[in-house]
């Protein structure tokens, strides 16, 4: 029957819950399946309920949605927090043998499988094993081929040694026999496999990747969730690329190593969060003003203050658009899905060094933490094109100096882009400031000479609007009288979304819109249709009030704010409900 | 080119507008000439400023350059020089620039331990924003917005610099021209992170910490028996409230470099024109 699984392993942090649902979630992507996965996880380390859940179908998936088909419950309490997910199908695998499990009472015509997920850990080599045993039970309710778990618990444990390996194939199998022999049962799930190779990796990986694919050398962070795993990702392989990553004293310093690597030349970067973004803010001028190319990757999550740390939020967009005394110009580029995560973190950096420009890379933590398949050509690195602008060598620094001979790099040109000369190049050394500077980088208070700075920096942005693609991406029917907008990883949700209202003949045309500053123009779009609603989690609806602004027009809102990510079925009700309130015509 | 490169070839062609008789003059003429002794030109070389007084050294010295944010130069020198070692980097700044707004990072930028010199012009007092109290001065110094005097102690740099873990602890004075530039050479030629404090006086501001005090009270450890390389006797010298020295005051001969811990020789600014061989590693790592 259904191929569509979602499926769920809950307990409380520390008891390895995210690494067992990467192994069921590799088994399932090595099986040729497609994989979404999701983390409801609380901001402690130890103790606390935490989830991971993976939606997997042989079709691809861009989202969760509201159900809940098998779910391993190391603890009551994983039951309670999911029961308005599960429903009469729903199988749940526990250990009834534990003592805090023995009472546990199965909600109403769910099956209940209880499973000596200790006992048999135990007799396979460990009490360790007990989730593994569940994975086992696992592919048996869902009549998976064990081989591909397997498959996966070799990729993970590999390098622990073999009996690591059979020790936990053999757990494995005792929870599969166990289901097998104990309960005569047909089950309703039957999981296809198929050829396809498929990769599986979260956006702070992908953001990661995409960094060291663009030349990326230099990175320096300092830890905060959600946007740490960027910067474990680089350790131990940007090195491998003659790049470090530095892990500095706080987010003022992590910023300003950042800037002095681009200074040097080298392709670099931070990553952090709202707080930390608020911290980089003063040095996010500076480094508009003194043209450097900077990467600045600010995964979000729920504010203000420390706000709700492992909860999703969009509530950035203002702050990466806005924030920084004195006016800033500066590139605002937002993935919409893990995919994107890469391709746009490589663009980010040619934009960067075309534009000498900050590029805030904007992403959010539901991305940032979703394992999602792709085929593996969404990261061709053969396609991969790095662009340095206007870097001048020995031989071109006479073009660019003045009547005495001294080099200009903030020489006003007709694009806005002046000369950039690394240090080191003969005959070309400056100095850059966050002062207002003339054309030589020398401070200046003279009032022609800042307007044409300010100017200059603004007309990079004009060249750019002209020359790069800001295309959003298109979905649904192109005609459909009724429009929705979003940006970030809603893209996900909404696509899926638009097969729930298909099913109830509502057409939408859906534009998903990777870059916040620049972005399209979407006046004639928004003007052509009778409805218009954009979605986004957040509260005020950051991007509708430049949307509105834009087209000089009012539109509809579909925001989420609770910290958690919008789900499939969920958002086309909500897109339904929108459609028909009264409340806003465009 | 460079035998050839004089100190003058550090001079910008920009006139400071420092007070007439500021210390940081004499600060900066030792760094100049410091860097052309050993051997540095003005392409290679990569100055880092904080925001004071002392800041706009960066301004007024001829080299590749930063002027940054109020306390932050260090966290700059240490990004420039990981991503290209064969630049000679040089962070200076003044007390309330290194001491109070950048504190953590002077911390951190000691026990780090990279291959740069960092000269503080320490003048006791917040020049650029007209005379207030800064981290060095005095307990009992009266200022704008200490009128009574902080009534705290003032830190003292070359013990936060040694008890973290300082591979190159010094303190010279402006106008002692010699002397200045050597100690800022040694600095230099220090594998590591090669720290000086410098006192620089402003005329404008600081009637107590004047040229006649230090001139006064400078004992010089060349003409003491003074071993730096030995760390309990730097740490006594450091630790004693009642004098005012001047040389090398602690240096760690087995000092051994972050980018050499690291690995790190290469210039990061090359980089292939497309993604980097081997990257489809990173790829196959997921499937
Ligand atoms: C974030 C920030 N806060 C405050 C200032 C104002 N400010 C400029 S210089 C300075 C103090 C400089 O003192 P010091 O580092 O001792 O340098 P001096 O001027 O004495 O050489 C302050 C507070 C600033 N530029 N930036
Ligand atoms: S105010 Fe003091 S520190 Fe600043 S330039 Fe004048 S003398 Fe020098």
């Amino acid at each position: 029957m259904p191929d569509d699984l979602n499926w769920a392993i809950g307990g409380e942090a520390g008891d390895g819950i995210d690494s067992t649902g990467k192994i069921f979630a590799q088994a399932l992507s090595r099986a040729g399946r497609h994989v979404f996965t999701s983390k409801d996880f609380a901001s402690r380390i130890r103790g606390g309920y935490t989830a991971y859940k993976i939606r997997s179908s042989t079709d691809r998936v861009e989202s969760v949605v509201d159900r809940l088909d098998i779910l391993v419950a190391l603890t009551e309490r994983t039951i309670d927090e999911n029961l308005d997910e599960l429903h009469d199908d729903s199988v749940i695998i526990y250990d009834g043998e534990r003592t805090e499990m023995e009472d546990v009472e199965i909600p109403g015509d769910m099956t209940g499988l209880s499973v000596p997920l200790q006992r048999l850990a135990e007799e396979a080599g460990g009490a360790i094993m007990q989730n593994i045993v569940a994975l086992g039970a696992a592919c048996e309710v869902t009549n998976f081929p064990i081989e591909n778990l397997d498959s996966a618990l070799e990729k993970k444990f590999g390098n622990k040694g073999e009996s690591i390996v059979s020790n936990n194939k053999e757990a494995a199998r005792k929870g599969q026999e166990f289901v097998a022999d104990e309960y005569d049962y047909e089950f309703d799930y039957d999981l296809d496999t198929t050829d396809n190779d498929y990769v599986l990796l979260n956006g702070d990986e992908a953001i990661g990747m995409g960094a060291i694919a663009a030349g990326c050398r230099f990175y320096a962070g300092y830890p905060i969730t959600p946007a740490t795993d960027v910067m474990e990702y680089l350790t131990g392989r940007i090195e491998q690329f003659g790049g470090e990553v530095v892990q500095a004293e706080d987010e003022l310093s992590a910023i300003n190593m950042a800037l002095g690597a681009a200074r040097a030349g080298a392709r670099s970067m931070t990553a952090t969060s709202g707080p930390g973004i608020d911290l980089m803010t003063e040095t996010f001028g500076l480094v508009a003003t003194s043209e450097t190319p900077l990467v600045i990757a600010d995964v979000m999550r729920s504010g203000p203050s420390t706000g709700m740390p492992t909860k999703q939020e969009q509530g950035d967009l203002n702050m990466t658009l806005y924030g920084g005394h004195g006016e800033i110009p500066r590139f605002v580029v937002a993935p919409t899905n893990v995919g994107e995560c890469f391709q746009k973190t490589i663009e980010a950096f040619n934009l960067a060094e075309k534009y000498q420009t900050p590029v805030f890379l904007l992403a959010d933590l539901s991305m940032a933490v979703t394992e999602q398949t792709f085929e593996p050509e969404v990261f061709d690195m053969d396609a991969v094109e790095i662009d340095r602008g206007k870097i001048v060598d020995d031989d071109e620094v006479e073009a660019w100096t003045d009547e005495r001979d001294r080099f200009q790099p903030h020489f006003s040109t007709a694009d806005g882009v002046s000369p950039r000369a690394l240090p080191g190049t003969e005959n070309a050394a400056h100095m850059s400031t966050g002062l207002e500077h003339n054309a030589l980088g020398r401070r200046t208070e003279d009032t022609d000479v800042r307007i044409e700075q300010v100017d200059k920096r603004n007309r990079k942005v004009e060249t750019a609007k002209e020359e790069e693609d800001w295309s959003p991406r298109e979905f649904g029917n192109p005609d459909s009288d009724n429009l929705v907008i979003s940006w970030g990883s809603n893209e996900g949700a909404m696509r899926e979304a638009l097969d729930y209202l298909d099913d109830e003949e509502i057409d939408v045309r859906f534009l998903s819109v990777p870059y916040i500053f620049p972005r399209p123009d979407l006046s004639d779009d928004i003007e052509a249709a009778d409805e218009v609603i954009v979605v986004e989690c957040n509260e005020s609806g950051q991007f509708a009030d430049l949307l509105e602004h834009d087209a000089l027009t009012r539109v509809k809102r579909v925001n989420k704010y609770n910290g958690v990510r919008f789900k499939a079925d969920e958002l086309a009700d909500e897109i339904e409900a929108a459609l028909q309130s009264e409340e806003v015509t465009a | 080119m460079s035998s050839e490169v004089r100190f003058t070839d550090f001079k910008s062609d920009k006139q400071p507008t420092w007070c007439p008789g500021c210390g940081d003059f004499g600060t900066m003429n030792g760094m100049m000439k410091a860097l052309a002794n050993t051997g540095n030109d003005p392409d290679n070389t990569f100055v880092v400023a904080g925001i004071g007084c002392s800041g706009k050294i960066g301004t007024y010295m001829h080299s590749y350059a930063l002027h940054g944010v109020h306390g932050r130069a260090l966290p700059v020198g240490t990004g420039v020089k990981l991503a290209n070692p064969d630049l000679e980097v040089m962070v200076a700044g003044g007390d309330g620039d290194g001491y109070s707004i950048g504190a953590g990072h002077f911390i951190h930028a000691v026990r780090r331990n990279v291959d740069m010199t960092y000269v503080v012009m320490d003048n006791r007092i917040y020049g650029l924003t007209k005379g207030q109290a800064s981290p060095t001065s005095r307990e009992d110094f009266e200022t704008s917005t200490t009128p009574e005097g902080p009534k705290q102690p003032p830190v003292n740099p070359l013990a936060l610099a040694l008890s973290a873990g300082g591979s190159f602890i010094a303190q010279s004075f402006s106008t002692d021209a010699q002397r200045h530039t050597e100690i800022v050479q040694k600095a230099i030629e220090h594998d590591g992170f090669g720290f000086v404090n410098v006192f620089s006086p402003c005329v404008t501001f600081n009637d107590v910490d004047t040229y006649d005090y230090f001139r006064d009270s400078i004992v010089d450890l060349d003409e003491t028996d003074h071993d730096p390389t030995d760390r309990d006797a730097a740490k006594t010298k450091i630790l004693d409230a009642d004098k005012e020295y001047q040389g090398v005051l602690y240096q760690n001969e087995e000092s051994v470099p972050y980018s050499d811990l690291h690995g790190l020789d290469s210039n990061m600014a090359e980089i292939p024109d497309g993604a980097p061989e081997g990257a489809m590693d990173l790829v196959r790592e997921f499937y």
